[in-house]
């Protein structure tokens, strides 16, 4: 483990410090601070283009498998930037999970979904028991209980995102990154995500990017607002940048910033 | 105004009608030759085909009264193909991987896919004579000239882009979202490849192993240089350094021979042929509609 002599306070479990992000020539986002509680729910909103969800594949370096993605900044975990050249991504993914936007089993049974994550990273124990107590957790036992031998395509869609959720609980991270967990999911299925993620919160700290505002008022206990303007000194693109970032209660009861008020309020977006 | 009905002599209508003949008949002339060649060697090959064709070997032409069977040519086809896919898939699969897993699209993959395209449109003869430069005259090869070996290593050169382009194509298609669920579950780029995209990718690449297969098994050119011709059964392992048969050379060989025997031998060998070939392609189309089937939605 490569330690920096960087101080960040005990609750803080990922820090962002002045993260900038850019795709070749475009720069998606622009200095960007924030702090994540462990054991917090972290949304991160704002329209479309903001780079909410750049932002959130940075944090455990998926945007690595984008040509041209470059960070410039730290992004601080565990006292380590995951961006020092010494850091293998492998590893940060260990530690950092993530769920994405469309649900994405693995062509294989849900029982192997499951042991896959675990087996490549080396678990040695009961794996009947691990792929048991991942779908409990996610919510997911009863209705495949009886089924585990059955390809992960035979799922819904919402159970399938929760089988995405349990492959990556499965693996015991310590962070949980969403995006956007639930847009191709039908009302119901995004209720069971929802509680499945209050249920996560006991063990997990969970940084969800939602389109949904009501969902983040549900889910979150802090809230990250992304906004796009044009620089003067860019090419004439927008760039994103954190307009505020408070508790979600004093996000959308009380926004100190104009646009903050505007989006909430369903102004653009 | 014009009436709304279809009218048969309108210019517009009488244009329509004659092209969509001529394309009618173009298409029927196209696949006539296909017909009448299938036929013509069912026919006449297929009347030859008897248990002692398979199992006996060629008798010398010029004799005239029985020409023996086929035995060491169809063993040989089949051992000079295997030779060319041991050498062929793993090369192939290998730089397939490369060029859609692990390149950026930067200069050395755009060199290799440009060389791969140029290596498939290469004239058959040009590798024959490449392997007899690089192998047959130099005896590099514990001293043995034409051989098995040698034809085998030419058809392989054959296979070679069939192989990498279906590889690199079949991992294309692959969705990336399944590469990102192995890496986010914190899988290594090798793991991934060898547990998730390649095993997603199997069938589409089998179907193009297939195809590379039965292109190299009717090649008669590469065999001419490489591997000769030989009257002799395969008996052992040390054949493969020796001249060998095939089918292909057996009909490019006997059916220029003056003797009425000969050539009904190489008729016999032409229907094996193609109909193993033809039998090889459908079974690669069953493999591919059989991918199309089984693909995510």
């Amino acid at each position: 483990m490569i330690k920096t002599n960087k101080k960040t306070p005990k609750n803080i479990i990922l820090s962002l410090e002045n993260v900038s992000i850019s795709y070749g020539t475009f720069e998606a986002v622009r200095n960007v601070f924030c702090n994540f509680k462990k054991g917090n729910i972290t949304s991160l909103i704002g329209p479309s283009g903001c780079g909410k969800s750049t932002v959130l594949r940075s944090l455990n370096r998926m945007n690595d498998l984008i040509p041209n993605c470059s960070l410039k900044g730290t992004v601080l975990f565990d006292g380590t930037n995951i961006y020092d050249k010494r850091v293998d991504p492998v590893e940060v993914r260990r530690r950092i999970g993530m769920v994405f936007q469309q649900p994405n089993p693995f062509p294989k049974s849900i029982y192997e979904n499951i042991a896959f994550g675990a087996r490549i990273n080396g678990f040695t124990g009961n794996m009947d028991k691990l792929v048991e107590i991942s779908l409990r957790k996610a919510a997911l036992w009863d209705e495949c209980k009886d089924k585990l031998n059955d390809s992960g395509y035979s799922l819904s869609g919402g159970q399938q995102q929760r089988l995405c959720i349990a492959r990556t609980i499965a693996i015991e991270p310590e962070i949980i990154l969403m995006d956007e967990p639930c847009s191709a999911l039908d009302p119901i299925s995004t209720l069971k995500i929802e509680e499945t993620m209050h249920e996560l919160k006991k063990n997990y700290t969970i940084i969800i990017v939602t389109h949904n505002m009501q969902q983040a008022l549900r889910v979150s206990d802090m809230t990250a607002f992304f906004n796009a303007i044009e620089y003067e000194d860019g090419d004439g693109g927008k760039v994103g940048y954190l307009a505020e970032f408070n508790s979600t209660k004093k996000i959308f009861n009380s926004p100190k910033e104009k646009t903050t008020q505007e989006y909430i309020s369903g102004k653009f977006g | 105004m014009n009436s709304l009905y279809y009218q048969k002599r309108l210019s517009r209508n009488i244009g329509d009608k004659f092209f969509t003949s001529l394309s009618v008949i173009c298409a029927l002339i196209a696949i006539l030759p296909l017909i009448f060649l299938v036929t013509y060697i069912l026919i006449k090959g297929g009347s030859q085909i008897t248990p002692e064709l398979l199992t006996l070997e060629p008798n010398p032409p010029g004799d005239d009264l029985d020409a023996g069977g086929i035995n060491p040519a169809l063993i040989g086809t089949l051992i000079i193909t295997t030779i060319a896919s041991i050498i062929a898939i793993p090369v192939g699969v290998g730089g397939g991987i490369y060029l859609a897993e692990y390149s950026k699209g930067g200069a050395f993959s755009r060199f290799i896919r440009f060389g791969v395209n140029v290596l498939a449109g290469v004239p058959s003869i040009i590798a024959g004579v490449f392997i007899y430069a690089l192998i047959v005259s130099t005896k590099i090869l514990f001293g043995s000239m034409y051989s098995g070996l040698a034809g085998g290593m030419a058809l392989s050169i054959l296979m070679l882009p069939t192989v990498i382009k279906t590889t690199d194509e079949g991992l294309k298609l692959v969705p990336n979202e399944l590469r990102y669920a192995s890496l986010g579950v914190g899988a290594s780029m090798y793991t991934t490849i060898l547990k998730v995209t390649l095993p997603s990718a199997f069938r589409s690449i089998a179907t193009g192993v297939v195809l590379g297969i039965a292109r190299a098994a009717g090649e008669t050119a590469p065999l001419i240089f490489t591997a000769l011709f030989s009257y002799y059964y395969i008996t052992g392992f040390g054949d493969l350094f020796y001249e060998m048969g095939s089918l292909a050379v057996l009909i490019y060989n006997f059916a220029l021979e003056p003797y009425d025997a000969q050539n009904k031998l190489a008729w016999a060998a032409s229907f094996i042929l193609v109909l193993s070939i033809l039998s090889v392609n459908i079974f690669s189309r069953i493999l591919a509609a059989f991918t199309e089937k089984t693909k995510r939605v």
